[in-house]
C-alpha cells in the first residue's frame, strides 16, 4: 500500500495544477494517472485562456459573458472565482515559461473568441494547451512531485454510510499497467479526481481515446452525483474523418463558414446576425446540421470553413498547426482550399457536483476540471473558458485538500433540503447496475464504519476479484464491441437535435450494453500492459456515464444552451432555471434538481434572451 | 528485450543544412508534397475496397508463444484517410484484443504512438497507410527495451528529459498579488517557438546511432528542451550560463555527429540537429571548457 497526503488522480492541466498547489500547501503529494503526464488530453486545446488582463477590461465582464454564454445556468459564485482568478493564474503560468504569443511591446497577446465582449482568449498560438501541459509538467518536476504513471485507477475506497453525505473517501485502488500489480493508495488528506472528459461515449468526437470519464464514473457509484451530465458541447468544426479539432482561433482571426452554394449562412440564413462565426458554439453547430438537413450541407455531411483570404502569413504566424491538422487528416492544404468540418462531440459542461473549493458531498472526495462541474460552463462553455478552469479550480481543489482554509462554499453539494425531487420521469427501461454491477460503489464493511486501512482494503480486494473473474473467464462478449454500439447509440440519438423517442431509444441500447457487459470477458491472458482489460474497464464506465447524460436529456425538456428538444424548443426559466442531478443510489439512479444561484457577491444576473 | 539493430542510419546529411534553416516546415511539407518524396504519393484512392496488409511485431513476456518475437500478419479493410493508428486500432478491435499499442489523441500531440514503421520512425496517427508501401511493417521503436508488442520502456527518455533541468528558472517569483508579465519580444518568441513544440515521443532518440552506442548521452530531445529555456530571454543570462554548463559536459551537446536523423524523424518538424549546432556555438562563445 502507499500512502500519501494527497492523491490526485489524473495528470492533465487540472491534474497538474492541484498537485503543485497541495505540495506548495505543504501536503505530501502524488499523482497517479493511467497515461504519463505529457500525453493529457488538456495537449490538444489550442484555443486559448481567457482571462481580463488588458485595460478596459474587466473581470466583471468576462463574468457576464460567461453567465450569459451559459444561458444562466452556470452558478455565480462559481462563474465569479473563474473569473477573479483567472488572470493571477494565467500571469503565474507566464512566469512559469509558458510561452505565449506576444504584442510588438512584449506583452502577452489576446484574441477575441466566440461569446465575448473583449478580445480576453490568451493564447500560445493554436497549441495553448500543449503549452500550459507541458509547463506545468515542468513545475511538477521541479518540485519533485510524485508521479505514478501508468497506473489505472480502478476506483476509489469510500466508506459505506446510508447517506452519501456522511461518506468519506480515503484513497483510491490501482493497478501498475506495466505489472499489472494491484495496490491501494491510502490518501490522508483527500483524494481530487481530474480525470478529464466522457468524449468516448460518443462515436464522433474531438475527445482522445482516453477520455473515459473513469472519474465521474467512480465519484458517482461512490454516491457523487453527477450534474448537468445533458449538457454536451458540440464543436462546430471538427474534421469529419476522424473528428480532429479545429480550433475556434480560425473563427476568431477571421474564418468563414460556407454551405454548398458558397453562402455564408451564418449571415445568410439568419443564425446569429450580430456575430456570424463567432457566435456560441452551440448556435453554431446547429446551424451547420440545419444546413446539411436542408440539403446545402457538401456531400450532405459537412460544411466549408474557409481561411484562405486572411493570407499566407498571417495563418502561418497564428495558425500554422491548422495547416498540419488539416494536411495530415483530412487531407486538405487550408492555404489553397476550405478546409470540411462539422459538429462534434467536444465537451462535457457537466460533470461531478462539486462546490467552488473543489469538493464533492464525500468527505475527502474532490474534483476538477472537465470532470467536474462546479459549474462554471451552465449549459454551454465559451471557448477558452476550459484552461482557465483547469488552473483555477484545480489550484483550489489541491489547496483545499491539502487543509487549506478557503472560506465556506455558497454552492451547495449532494441531497439535503433544497432539492427537487423528479417524480414524473417516464422511463423506456429501469436504468442502474445490473447483476453483478449492483455491488462495488462503496467498500461495504457490513454496516460498521470502516477505518481508512479497512477501506482501502476491502476495495484492493474487490478490485482484484473483479480483475480475476474478468480474466478467467474464458468466452463471451469483449468490451470493443459493446462500446461501439453505445458510442454509435450516443450519436445517433443523444446528439446536437434530441427528441424524447430519440433519448429513450439510447436509454434502450444503453440497457443492452449493460446486459452484454455481464459477459464480458479479456482475452489476454497477460499481466503485462494488458490494455484489453484497462479498456474493459473503462467501458463500463462508458456505460455508466452514457446513461447520466441520456437521463438528463430525457428529463430536461426545454431548449437551453446545448441541449435542444425537439419537443420544447424555448428555454423554460420558470421550470429549469434548476440544475439536473443523478445519483447512483446503490445502483439505483435517481434524479432530482438544485436551483442555480443567479446571485453574485454584488449584483444579480438577470436571464436574459442569449442573442448573437 | 531489445529490438534488433536497424540498418544503419544515413551518415550524410540528407540535404543542405543551410537550406533546411531558411525554408518554414511549411513550405518543406509542401515541396515534398510536390515533389512526391513519400513512399508512394501518387496511389492514394487506389486501395479503396482492398485490404491493408500489416506485419506487427509481437512480443510478451509472459505468455506462451510471444516469448519469442514474431511478426503477426494482419488484412484490413482500407478506408479512406486510413492511417497507420487506425489500422492497428481496426486490428486490435476485431481480430486480437492483445496487441498492444500507446495511443490516446489520434492528432499528434500526445507523442504516445511513435512506431518504427517500414523501416523509419513515424507516429502512428499521422502516417497516412496509402503513403507506405505494402506490407506495411509495424515494429516498436529501434534501442528501446520492448516491454510488449509496440510498447517500449519510456523511462530512460524520461530520464534523459528530466536530466536538463527542464523547468523554467528565474531569480524571483513576483508575489501572488500584483503580477504582471515578464515581457518577451515576438521575435524571441518566435526563436524558441519550433523548440516548444516536442511532443516526447521519443522517435527522435531512438533513430539516433550515437543515443544507442552511448546510453548516457542527453539525446536530441532532451538538449531541444534545453534550448528552449536557453535561447528564452525571459530567463538571465547566468542561468543560461548554467544550463550551457550541463549541456558541453560529457555525454551532452558534442556527442551529437550532426548525421540529421533525429531532424529527419521528427513529426513536429522541428530542427534538432540544427538548435544542438547552435548550442555548440553558444558554448564556444561563452568559452566553456568542452570535450
Amino acid at each position: 500500500m502507499y500512502e500519501h497526503d494527497v492523491i490526485v488522480v489524473g495528470a492533465g492541466g487540472a491534474g497538474l495544477r492541484a498537485a503543485i498547489a497541495a505540495n506548495e500547501a505543504g501536503a505530501d503529494t502524488a499523482i497517479v494517472s493511467k497515461l504519463h503526464p505529457v500525453r493529457s488530453h488538456t495537449g490538444a486545446a489550442e484555443g486559448g485562456i481567457n482571462a481580463a488582463l488588458q485595460e478596459g477590461d474587466d473581470w466583471e465582464l468576462h463574468a457576464y459573458d460567461t453567465m450569459k454564454g451559459s444561458d444562466y445556468l452556470g452558478d455565480a459564485p462559481a462563474v465569479e472565482t473563474l473569473a477573479q482568478d483567472a488572470r493571477e493564474d494565467t500571469m503565474r503560468l507566464e512566469h512559469w515559461g509558458m510561452p505565449f504569443s506576444r504584442e510588438e511591446d512584449g506583452r502577452v497577446s489576446q484574441r477575441p473568441f466566440g461569446g465575448l465582449s473583449y478580445p480576453r482568449t490568451t493564447y500560445a498560438g493554436a497549441e495553448t494547451g500543449h503549452h500550459l501541459l507541458h509547463t506545468m509538467y515542468e513545475q511538477v518536476v521541479k518540485r519533485g512531485i510524485q508521479v505514478y504513471d501508468e497506473w489505472y485507477v480502478m476506483n476509489l475506497a469510500t466508506s459505506d454510510e446510508d447517506d452519501p453525505n456522511d461518506r468519506e473517501c480515503h484513497g483510491v485502488v490501482a493497478y501498475d499497467v506495466q505489472s499489472g500489480q494491484i495496490e491501494g493508495f491510502k490518501a490522508n488528506n483527500g483524494v481530487v479526481l481530474a480525470t478529464g472528459g466522457p468524449g468516448q461515449a460518443f462515436d464522433h468526437t474531438t475527445n482522445a481515446v482516453s477520455c473515459t470519464g473513469d472519474g465521474h464514473a467512480m465519484a458517482y457509484r461512490a454516491g457523487a452525483p453527477l450534474e448537468d451530465m445533458e449538457f454536451i458541447q458540440f464543436h462546430p468544426t471538427s474534421l469529419p474523418s476522424t473528428g480532429v479539432l479545429i480550433s475556434e482561433g480560425v473563427r476568431g482571426e477571421g474564418g468563414i463558414l460556407f454551405n454548398n452554394e458558397g453562402e455564408r449562412f451564418m449571415f445568410e440564413y439568419g443564425y446569429a446576425n450580430n456575430s456570424g462565426e463567432l457566435a456560441s458554439r452551440d448556435v453554431v453547430a446547429r446551424a451547420e446540421l440545419t444546413e446539411v438537413d436542408e440539403g446545402r450541407g457538401v456531400d450532405d455531411e459537412y460544411v466549408h470553413l474557409d481561411m484562405r483570404h486572411l493570407g499566407e502569413e498571417r495563418i502561418l504566424d497564428r495558425l500554422e498547426n491548422i495547416l498540419h491538422l488539416a494536411e495530415d487528416f483530412e487531407g486538405v492544404d487550408g492555404l489553397v482550399e476550405p478546409m470540411p468540418v462539422k459538429p462534434g462531440q467536444h465537451y462535457a459542461m457537466g460533470g461531478i457536483e462539486t462546490d467552488e473549493n473543489g469538493q464533492t458531498c464525500i468527505n475527502g472526495l474532490y474534483a476538477a476540471g472537465e470532470c467536474a462541474c462546479v459549474s462554471v460552463h451552465g449549459g454551454n462553455r465559451l471557448g477558452g473558458n476550459a484552461l482557465p478552469e483547469l488552473i483555477v479550480f484545480g489550484k483550489r481543489a489541491g489547496r483545499h485538500a491539502a487543509g487549506e482554509d478557503l472560506g465556506d462554499p455558497e454552492i451547495r453539494t449532494g441531497y439535503g433540503d433544497d432539492v427537487e425531487d423528479e417524480t414524473e420521469t417516464d422511463l423506456p427501461v429501469q436504468p442502474g447496475a445490473a447483476g453483478l454491477e449492483r455491488s462495488g460503489g462503496v467498500a461495504a464493511d457490513g454496516g460498521v464504519a470502516a477505518d481508512a486501512e479497512g477501506a482501502l482494503e476491502r476495495a484492493v480486494e474487490r478490485e482484484r476479484d473483479r480483475v480475476d473473474r474478468l480474466m478467467n473467464k474464458d468466452s463471451g462478449v469483449q468490451h470493443a464491441e459493446i462500446r461501439s454500439k453505445l458510442q454509435q447509440a450516443m450519436t445517433d440519438y443523444v446528439n446536437v437535435f434530441r427528441t424524447e423517442a430519440g433519448v429513450k431509444k439510447a436509454l434502450k441500447i444503453i440497457r443492452e450494453c449493460r446486459e452484454e457487459y455481464q459477459d464480458v470477458y479479456v482475452d489476454d491472458p497477460s499481466t503485462t500492459f494488458n490494455t484489453d482489460l484497462q479498456q474493459t474497464y473503462e467501458t463500463r464506465n462508458l456505460i455508466d456515464v452514457a446513461e447520466t447524460i441520456a437521463l438528463g436529456a430525457l428529463v430536461r425538456n426545454e431548449f437551453r444552451g446545448a441541449h435542444w428538444r425537439q419537443e420544447n424548443q424555448i428555454r423554460d426559466d420558470e421550470n429549469w432555471l434548476k440544475h439536473t442531478l443523478v445519483s447512483w443510489d446503490d445502483g439505483e439512479p435517481s434524479i432530482f434538481y438544485r436551483p442555480v444561484i443567479l446571485e453574485g457577491e454584488e449584483k444579480t444576473y438577470e436571464p436574459k434572451e442569449r442573442s448573437y | 528485450m531489445s529490438t534488433q539493430q536497424q540498418e544503419p542510419e544515413t551518415q550524410e546529411a540528407p540535404e543542405d543544412p543551410e537550406m533546411k534553416g531558411t525554408q518554414s516546415p511549411q513550405e518543406r511539407r509542401l515541396e515534398e508534397k510536390e515533389s512526391g518524396l513519400t513512399e508512394d504519393a501518387d496511389s492514394a484512392g487506389d486501395l479503396e475496397g482492398e485490404t491493408v496488409h500489416l506485419k506487427v511485431f509481437r512480443y510478451d513476456p509472459e505468455v506462451e508463444g510471444k516469448q519469442e518475437p514474431r511478426f503477426d500478419d494482419f488484412h484490413v479493410p482500407f478506408e479512406k484517410g486510413m492511417t497507420v493508428l487506425d489500422a492497428v486500432m481496426y486490428a486490435r478491435d476485431e481480430y486480437d484484443s492483445s496487441l498492444t499499442f500507446r495511443h490516446s489523441c489520434r492528432q499528434a500531440v500526445c507523442g504516445s504512438d511513435a512506431f518504427f514503421v517500414n523501416g523509419k520512425q513515424r507516429l502512428g496517427c499521422k502516417t497516412q497507410i496509402v503513403e507506405l508501401e505494402q506490407p506495411v511493417r509495424i515494429e516498436p521503436l529501434p534501442h528501446q527495451e520492448v516491454v510488449k508488442d509496440l510498447v517500449v520502456d519510456m523511462d530512460h527518455f524520461y530520464d534523459q528529459m528530466h536530466a536538463v533541468e527542464p523547468y523554467f528558472q528565474d531569480e524571483e517569483t513576483p508575489a501572488a498579488a500584483d503580477l504582471e508579465e515578464q515581457r518577451q519580444s515576438p521575435e524571441n518568441r518566435e526563436k524558441i517557438k519550433m523548440s516548444s513544440r516536442c511532443i516526447w515521443c521519443g522517435a527522435c532518440m531512438s533513430s539516433c546511432n550515437i543515443a544507442a552506442g552511448d546510453n548516457e548521452y542527453l539525446g536530441p530531445a532532451a538538449i531541444n528542451k534545453a534550448y528552449k529555456f536557453a535561447m528564452d530571454d525571459r530567463e538571465s543570462e547566468a542561468i543560461k550560463e548554467h544550463r550551457l554548463r550541463i549541456l558541453e559536459q560529457e555525454h551532452g551537446v558534442w556527442r551529437c555527429q550532426t548525421q540529421f536523423s533525429c531532424t529527419e524523424v521528427c513529426p513536429k518538424d522541428i530542427p534538432l540537429t540544427e538548435h544542438i549546432q547552435e548550442l555548440k556555438r553558444e558554448a564556444v562563445k561563452k568559452n566553456l571548457k568542452f570535450w
